[in-house]
């Protein structure tokens, strides 16, 4: 719905460039020749069936596991050519919010945000705090929750938490493993709608992998379907829908694609609203 | 000098240039030295080139939350989507965002800290003792039931906590043994009575040494490790889907651990007691010149197989208490990483503790026995 609001714009090189990606763990081979590309900007939703390595795709290029062959080109560099230093450079445009949110459970959640703060952007801890308050209420947290631990969160406030962190230093791209699986229906789409106010106002891009198609229909601009070791298409949701494989027809036009297809239709659009 | 954040036109405000996170102190230096807190007059955003989050933070603060709610009527020349952030900050920042914790005056703090303290103590004693009782319960429940023992679980702890444990437990009895013939040697030599070395070291193994240091070793071994895996599975709600299939925790985790180390200890304490004798004779042999025929000789004429016996009896006692207090601290872990340390820690401080404790007792007990 968003998709017109901010047009992808072709010149502008990709930001992440996948090419040729393999992946082995062992006799298994997760992805075989595997190209994706993310641009400027973009929302991408990435699905496909379990076990299709959606999250190893993810850690490939965040750099948390080296990939047995091709490139993965990330803010125009390739990742592996570089050394400890320069990575840790490019990494902290990274934000990552892993599947279970991974908060540190030892810091409290106002600690957790601030430490990116503190210890990669150098600011005093007192404005670090103040900034981490700020992020947490940003997501939908309340200000108490600030000095809880993460074991006395439920896992919807454990997540938003998790962006929370993953937002603090203002990344260039966001990657979200799963975001609103666990969130009540609500949360999730109060999710979706911030991912895309954000999303707009900072203008970072997102790399989604999800199973939620509420969120495919609300916030990606483009989806990518890995199936048979690759990506098997990557367009604008509808014309995914489209496509005429099993596990796409299966997936979009199975009753909950269906029921997501019709909330998605039935609501006005931005852009609609607009004119 | 004009500044590079703000330009200011007596009450009138221009912000321009980056208002990013990595200006964010350099910008609120500014201003603190422009003395300007809140901005009372007319002010422009149209020459702000960049915007992120902590430059709308700081730029909320400084026109208010109700102005920064209002900016698409006043700031219609700043791009949307930055209009749509410092909207969306304002929002965020509505509720006061500073939670203080509760405070408590120095004195009260250290008193309920103490109370606290001393209640969690006997709490954690009372917890063990029915912790042991709800053990002992089972183990009485199931000896009954030879087809519900976990022989292969049982046996996988034996190799783990047992077998794999008897070469640091040789290598470290062998060394005490020696030393303690050593310092046999340097006293008894003044007195003509070197050859009481071999009684020393004979009653100090066989009574003592051999089973506290092989229980120690354990305790620091394997009750570490006990805690550590079933705080593993308690905080990754393992032990809860054990039970909510109603199955008995104690019966798949704890008492497999408790007759492995029931089987291994005593095994370990001979081991450590052959090692230790070894230890001394090899000391005895090569510097004080008693033969290793000798130094047999003597062990069977002036040691009882008593002593024997009595060292090797403390071994189950050991093993048991080593066993649950190791998985007690595992059940007691929370959620955190930090949990599992704190727990881990505690289970080898108290099982050492308890070991040396009940050695004590039983040398007592013992030496008031004439055993």
């Amino acid at each position: 719905m968003t998709h017109s609001d901010k047009p992808v714009t072709p010149h502008n090189p990709p930001v992440i460039n996948v090419r040729g990606l393999v992946n082995r763990f062992g006799p298994v081979v997760v992805h075989q020749d595997l190209d994706l590309s993310l641009e400027q900007g973009e929302i991408l939703g990435v699905v496909g069936g379990s076990g299709t390595g959606k999250s190893v795709l993810l850690r490939s290029i965040v750099g948390l596991k080296r990939p047995d062959g091709g490139t993965v080109e990330v803010l125009g560099t390739t990742l592996n050519a570089l050394s400890e230093a320069e990575r840790s450079q490019i990494e902290r445009r990274f934000g990552v919010l892993f599947q279970r949110g991974a908060l540190f459970s030892s810091l409290n959640l106002q600690e957790n945000v601030a430490l990116p703060l503190i210890e990669l952007a150098n600011l005093p801890r007192e404005d670090a705090e103040h900034l981490a308050r700020v992020k947490l209420a940003l997501v939908g947290l309340p200000p108490e929750a600030a000095l809880q631990f993460p074991e006395s969160l439920s896992g919807g406030m454990v997540k938003r938490a998790a962006l929370a962190r993953a937002l603090a230093l203002d990344p260039d791209i966001l990657f979200l493993d799963e975001p609103t699986a666990g969130l009540d229906p609500i949360g999730a789409a109060a999710f979706d709608q911030l991912l895309v106010t954000l999303r707009d106002a900072l203008g970072f891009s997102v790399f989604l992998v999800t199973h939620d198609l509420d969120t495919l229909y609300a916030a990606c601009d483009r989806v990518a379907v890995l199936s048979q070791k690759r990506v098997l298409v990557v367009d604008t949701i509808d014309r995914v829908a489209e496509t005429q494989d099993e596990w796409i027809q299966d997936y979009f036009h199975g009753p909950r694609g269906r029921a997501a297809q019709r909330a998605h239709n039935a609501l006005p659009t931005i852009t609609n609203l607009q004119e | 000098m004009p500044s590079e954040w703000i330009a200011r036109h007596d009450e009138s405000l221009t912000l321009q240039g980056e208002w990013t996170l990595a200006n964010y102190q350099c910008i609120k230096a500014e201003l603190r030295q422009q003395h300007i807190s809140q901005a009372t007059g007319a002010i422009s955003l149209a020459a702000v080139t960049r915007l992120d989050t902590a430059g709308a933070v700081l730029i909320v603060e400084l026109i208010g939350i109700e102005k920064a709610h209002s900016v698409s009527i006043w700031a219609t020349e700043l791009p949307k989507v930055q209009q749509a952030l410092l909207i969306r900050i304002a929002e965020a920042m509505q509720v006061p965002l500073n939670v203080e914790p509760p405070a408590y005056s120095r004195i009260n703090q250290a008193l309920a800290d103490i109370g606290q303290y001393m209640a969690g103590l006997w709490a954690q004693q009372r917890q063990l003792l029915a912790f042991i009782g709800l053990v002992i319960a089972t183990l009485f429940y199931l000896v009954w039931q030879p087809r519900r023992w976990r022989v292969t679980a049982s046996v996988a702890h034996i190799q783990q906590s047992g077998l794999n444990a008897v070469p640091i437990v040789a290598l470290l009895t062998f060394m005490v043994g020696a030393v303690v013939a050593f310092l046999g040697a340097t006293v008894l030599q003044d007195f003509g009575a070197t050859i009481y070395t071999i009684d020393l070291v004979a009653f100090s193994f066989l009574r003592e040494f051999g089973v506290l240091l092989a229980a120690i070793l354990l305790a620091g071994r394997t009750a570490s490790a006990f805690t550590a895996q079933i705080g593993a599975m308690k905080s990754n709600e393992e032990i809860d889907a054990l039970q909510a299939q109603g199955l008995d925790p104690i019966e798949l985790l704890v008492l497999p651990r408790v007759m492995a180390m029931l089987i291994s200890l005593p095994l370990l304490a001979f081991v450590g007691m052959l090692s230790g004798l070894a230890g001394g004779a090899m000391v005895s042999s090569l510097s004080l010149d008693i033969s290793l025929g000798q130094f047999i000789a003597t062990l069977q004429k002036d040691v009882s197989v008593m002593h024997f016996l009595v060292g090797l009896s403390k071994a189950p006692v050991f093993a048991f208490v080593i066993a649950v207090i190791g998985c007690l601290e595992g059940f007691k872990v929370s959620g955190s990483a930090q949990s599992v340390g704190e727990h881990t820690t505690s289970s080898v401080v108290q099982s050492i503790f308890m070991v040396i404790l009940i050695d004590a007792l039983a040398a007592l007990f013992f030496m008031e026995m004439g055993w």
